[in-house]
Order: C-alpha cells, then structure tokens, then sequence
C-alpha cells in the first residue's frame, strides 16, 4: 500500500485556542488507488490534503502518523518535507488555476522548479514533458506562454503536468475539476485517470464537494463531516448503497441529469455543520440526523461494518451487529484500516 | 403580461489582449421570458451567459438589437423609469460571499432598498413586510437579522439575497450561477425556492453551466455557443432529444452518478512528442476561415483509437477540450477581422466578409413544435 493515514489529527492556531480540523482521521491506499475525498465546505477535507504535502504556520499536526511507500513521512518537519515534496508527496492545489505566476513562461517556470528540486538530468525530464503534453493534447508551444496566455482548462492541465512530472507516490488534487465547465471538466478527469493507468502517480487523493465527478473517477470514496471521516467504501457502494446517514443525504440531494422538479422533489439537508471551534460532544451530525438516538451522545467509532466498508455512525454498527448475528457471521471488528481494493483489480 | 424580450441582441467587447480588437459576446440573440416561467441559459465559459443577464439588467448595453419590458425598450429609461425598472426586474449573483459588505451586519442590504424604494413605510409595516420575503426564502427572521455575513452560510446568505428582490415588487429575476458555489446539501433548498417563487408567477433566467440543475428546474432552456443561440425549446425535449452536436457533447460529459464516462486510454505516445503537433491540428490555415474549429475536432488532436465508436464519448470530451484551445487561436482571427471592419476598414465593407459569417449566428430551424436547433457552425 503506498500511502497511510494512522489517526491523523491537525489543528489551526486560532486566537481562542486551536481548532481541530481534522480530527483522528485514518485511511489506507492501495497502490493505483484514486481516493475521493467529499465533504462540504469546512469539513476539513482541504486540511487533510494540504497536511500532506505542506503544513502552512497556522496549521500543526496534534497527533497520528502518515507513511509513504512504508517510510513515514515527517508531515510536521518542513524542512525533511522538502525533498519528498514533488518526487514522493505531489499537490495540485484548490485555485489552481491562479497558481502558475503570470510574470514567467511555462518553461522557465519548469526549469525553476527542477533545478530547485535538484533534479539532475533535466534534459531527460523536459523530454518526457513534452511527451505528456502531447498526450493530453497540448502543443509543445504552451511552454513558451505566459500562464495567463492559456485558458483555465490548459492552465488546469498543464499544472497536473508540473505536480506530476516526477512521478509521485502520492497525489491530492485539491477541487481540480470545480471551476471548469462540464467538457474541461471530463478531460481534467480522464486525465487523471490516465496518469494513474501509466503510473505517472501511484495513488491520487482527489478532494471534491462534487460527488458526481468521484462517481466517474474514483475507486473509492471517503465521505468527510466536520473533521471527521463518516463513511469510506469503493466507490459503487457509497453510490448505491451508502450506510451512514450523512451520505444518504447528500447522495439523495443530488439532481440526476433528467430529473425535474414536478416529478421528483429533491431534498437538501436541514442545519448547517457544527463550528468546529466549539463542536460538540459524540457523533458530530447528530444534530442534522433524522436518525440520532441517546447513544449518539457518545463518538461513534470509524469501524469495518463490512469488508472494506468503514462508517462511524451508531445506528449502522447496531444494525449491523444484529444482522451479523443472526447469520453467524464475525461481528464487526473495530480494525486498523485496510485499503479498500486490492491491487489486482485497479487495471 | 409582463414579458422581457430580446431583439437580436449583439455585443461586441473590446479585447484587452494586446492584439487588440473585439470579441463577439452575443450574435444576435433573440427570446422571451414570460411569467411563471423558468429558463435556463447553459453555456461553457465564454459563452456569453453573463453578458446576457448584465444586458436584462441594463448593467451593460447592447452593441445591436434592443431589450424590451412590457414592449418598452429599456435602453429608452429615464432614471426615474429605471428604478421602476429595478423594482421589477432583479438579479442575483453567483459569489454570495461577495455580495455583502464585510464590515456591516447583512441585512443592510434590506435597508438600502428601503431607502431607496420604501422611504414612507413605518417601521411596523416594513418589519412585517421583511417577516413576509425571508418567510417566502424559508429563513428564520431570528437566524439571520443583526447576524454579519460570514456569520451566514452560503446558502443562507444566497437567500437573503433573493429575499431582498422579493421585497420589491419583483416580476423578473435573474439568477446567475446562483447556487454553483454552494455545497450539495444546501443547494437543493435553493433551486426548490426558485420552483415556488415560479409557481407564484415570477419569471426566472436561470444562467448555469450545469446541465442536471438546469434541466431540473427550467421549463425551457436555451443553449449558447460563442454567443449564438446552437438550441432553444422545451426543457424536456431538449434533455430529452438533443439535436446539435454541441448540446449532445455538453450533454455526454455531465458526470452522473450511476453512469460511468467510457474511458478511453489514450494511445501509445509517439516517441517524438513533436511529430503529434502536426496531427492535423495547429494548421494555421484552419483558423484562419475564422470558424474552423468544428475541422480540428475531425481531424482528431488526441491520438485515441476509436473502437467502433463504443467510446465516442471520451474521445469528443477530449477533443472538444483540444478545441477549445484552439479557439483561442480562431478567436484572435476573428478579432482581427473585425478590427478590419469597425476600425474603418472599407475593404471588408463591402460584400459578406468572413466578419460577417463569424458575426452572424447559425440559423435556426424548426426541429419540432417548442424545439429549435440551430445548423452546425
């Protein structure tokens, strides 16, 4: 497995104290693995992505253990961080679209960025540039533009090509498809998907409040709520058949292409999540949950209810250990976590 | 009947880019919105959706044709007829978040109508009057009066803002992207608002990119390409039998969430990088015709092999972004041309130039009753 998450916990600095954004969150990928990462805004998704690669002043891990092709990664020593990033740990980051500086051209800024990775043979890597452009359809030209000479979909792409140039372990692409229209959109995708199939990237964390687009791309989904993680399975079930009440919601929130408001009204979910300044005791969607019962007071813990399918919520791990039970089956272990698809079936 | 009716409406921008030139946002776009309905305006970037809605609010004027209210052409306005204008017709924008002032508390947005349009109202009156626009939002007086706007969520403070054109005597709102940066979950209260706000009468341009919104609560819907109307009918026959090639792309790429996109793997890389370039694409002389962007999609920049067209789909997703880049260079021609013709030009002048075909939009031809399509451009 090329990348796991082991109770991961980072904090914001904040005048009133710190502010746990992402708060004990585990995961495992497998190698070849896309993981969608989903959640509304302020769930911490964006936190946990940039955890990974940069720690920024304001943020400090508070506890767990990230490692990368079995070596641990020191997320909290930027200066170890450094080497790893690019080669090992890659990000395109959220508004990536603005990240390219309007004052160089592409190519200038490539080389900038080799040389300060000490990258020794640059022939070779700008060779292998070009190749990628080509594939993806992009004329070797663009490298003698300024960023601001390209449109958001190219700028969009030729960005995934920088972060992946030195092919890493890991990828977070950080809401790379949400400013794009829906045919840049399916290219960006594609994309992604295309990288991973030719190992450019062993595994991809793709962070999205856009369930659709994991729909296409992911092999399997996490579902972030309020810092936490909620639910994680491969991608057909959290689709098809969601346990937590939290993916329910949102999944039924979502209009299908052709469905229209006299015959099927859609629900939102009423509330809005908790601060995480403050948040409260137990399961964090207690309060928005039609399903929340006494018990719920108390944190749910993120367990295996199935095979490769974690969700934290009470009612589910009820339900299931009933169920389980009656079929003779092993109740639901509380386990470490395993990375939901095997190798095998990634091609 | 309140209806508001576009006459040909064109608009040319001047390009900032140092080529300098104009830009064709509009070609000569023409409907009408009546009450109780919704269109949807789904377009790419570029597409000219925005200037549409900036033109209805008179925020922009057109370049040609006219825009009309209850047969009253609104560029006609004085200041005084403007505001009434104003007091039926609103818009709502995509950025909630920049809507508001930070430094005040929210509802000053309700204030400054009211010191606009209200100045006679006692404050009984007005209070009740608000109670009645957040309830027609769904918003609980108590959650968001006196609150600062990042105390609001998005989805909140969106609300507020339609609230505050409900509090006029609103015929007509124009909602662009209104709920594209909002989270799933609140999204949806949104669009439901809009569909009540319908069923009371209001008429609604709904402007998006996102087909399953649109189709969701639109009645009719009108799809834009490069500022020409390419699609125009009932929501449902459009969705339902796409005729222009273009809605059928926009169409296919919508990720859904129980359909998977047939993924191509792209071909085997040619081991000069460079030999792709001359892949029939980047030809010049293509460009040059100023509409010669439907031939480099043909001519195929992505080298996939198309498997007896199983997976048309990934391949034209894929194309269509290479097309997309290669507008920008199409564009440019056209912008050049057009320098040509409005900078005095009197060669162009005479005849149909190459201006003329970029400038005139495709025509469109009856499909089947409520279902226009335009002719491949």
């Amino acid at each position: 497995m090329s990348v796991s998450v082991e109770n991961l916990s980072v904090a914001y600095r904040s005048h009133r104290g710190d502010v746990t954004a992402v708060d004990n969150v585990s995961f495992a990928l497998a190698d070849g693995e896309i993981m969608g990462l989903a959640g509304e805004s302020g769930s911490g998704k964006s936190t946990l992505g940039n955890a990974l690669i940069y720690m920024d002043p304001r943020m400090k891990a508070t506890g767990g253990k990230v490692a990368i092709d079995g070596a641990p990664l020191p997320i909290s020593d930027s200066k170890a961080m450094r080497p790893l990033r690019m080669s090992r740990v890659s990000l395109v980051p959220q508004y990536s679209m603005s990240a390219l500086p309007p004052t160089r051209k592409i190519r200038k800024l490539i080389t900038d960025l080799l040389r300060s990775h000490h990258v020794q043979d640059r022939a070779e890597v700008l060779t292998e540039l070009r190749r990628r452009l080509g594939l993806i359809g992009l004329k070797d030209d663009v490298l003698d533009k300024y960023s601001f000479e390209l449109s958001g979909g190219m700028r969009q792409r030729v960005t995934i090509i920088l972060s992946t140039l030195l092919n890493p372990s890991l990828l977070v692409a950080d809401e790379v498809t949400s400013a794009l229209d829906v045919s840049t959109q399916r290219a960006v995708g594609e994309m992604l998907l295309e990288f991973r199939d030719r190992g450019y990237v062993k595994s991809v964390i793709a962070i999205t409040h856009d369930l659709s687009i994991l729909a296409q791309i992911a092999d399997s989904i996490a579902i972030m709520y309020a810092g936490r993680l909620a639910e994680r399975a491969a991608t057909d079930v959290i689709v098809n058949d969601p346990l937590h009440p939290y993916t329910q919601a949102l999944i039924a929130s979502l209009p299908a292409v052709g469905v229209r408001h006299d015959e099927v009204t859609l629900t939102g979910i009423p509330g809005r999540p908790p601060s995480l300044a403050n948040p409260p005791s137990g399961c964090r969607f207690r309060t928005r949950c039609p399903f929340a019962f006494d018990k719920c007071t108390d944190t749910p813990p993120f367990a295996e209810i199935k095979p490769g399918h974690h969700v934290a919520c009470w009612k589910v791990s009820q339900e299931h250990a009933v169920t389980a039970t009656a079929g003779q089956e092993q109740p639901a272990p509380v386990l470490p976590v395993e990375p939901v698809l095997p190798v095998e079936e990634q091609v | 009947m309140t209806t508001v009716k576009l006459n040909e409406v064109s608009k040319l921008y001047a390009s900032t880019s140092r080529a300098g030139g104009l830009t064709p946002a509009l070609r000569k776009v023409s409907f009408e919105l009546a009450p109780g309905e919704v269109i949807s305006l789904i377009g790419e970037s570029g597409s000219g959706k925005t200037t549409i809605g900036k033109i209805l609010l008179r925020l922009v004027q057109p370049t040609s044709g006219s825009v009309t209210f209850d047969g009253k052409n609104i560029a006609s306005y004085s200041t005084k007829g403007l505001r009434e204008y104003y007091r039926q017709v609103q818009g709502v924008f995509q950025d909630p978040f920049s809507s508001y002032n930070p430094i005040y508390r929210a509802d000053r947005v309700f204030d400054l109508v009211r010191s606009v349009y209200f100045k006679g109202v006692n404050d009984r009156d007005w209070s009740a009057k608000l109670d009645q626009a957040l309830d027609a939002v769904a918003l609980n007086p108590a959650d968001v009066l006196g609150k600062y706007p990042h105390q609001l969520s998005g989805g909140q403070q969106q609300r507020l803002l339609i609230a505050r054109a409900l509090l006029l005597d609103v015929k007509v709102l124009i909602a662009d992207e209104i709920i594209s940066m909002l989270d799933a979950s609140t999204r949806v209260d949104v669009l439901n608002l809009l569909v009540s706000l319908k069923r009371k009468g209001l008429a609604i341009l709904f402007i998006t990119h996102d087909l399953s919104l649109g189709n969701y609560v639109s009645d009719r819907t009108v799809i834009l390409r490069h500022g020409a109307i390419v699609e125009i009918g009932d929501t449902a026959k459009i969705f339902g039998n796409p005729q222009h090639d273009y809605t059928k792309m926009l169409l296919s790429a919508v990720p859904e969430l129980h359909k998977k996109w047939q993924h191509t793997p792209l071909g085997p890389v040619a081991a000069s990088a460079n030999g792709q370039g001359a892949n029939g694409r980047g030809a010049n002389g293509q460009g040059a015709n100023g509409h010669g962007s439907q031939g480099n999609v043909a001519s195929g920049a992505v080298v996939a092999t198309v498997e007896a067209g199983a997976d048309a789909d990934a391949v034209t997703a894929l194309a269509h972004a290479s097309m997309l880049d290669e507008l920008t260079h199409a564009e440019q021609v056209v912008k050049r041309d057009l320098r040509a013709v409005f900078g005095g030009n009197r060669a162009v002048a005479s005849g149909r130039s190459q201006v003329a075909v970029a400038l005139e939009p495709p025509a469109l031809h009856e499909f089947e009753p409520g279902h226009l399509v335009a002719e491949p451009e």
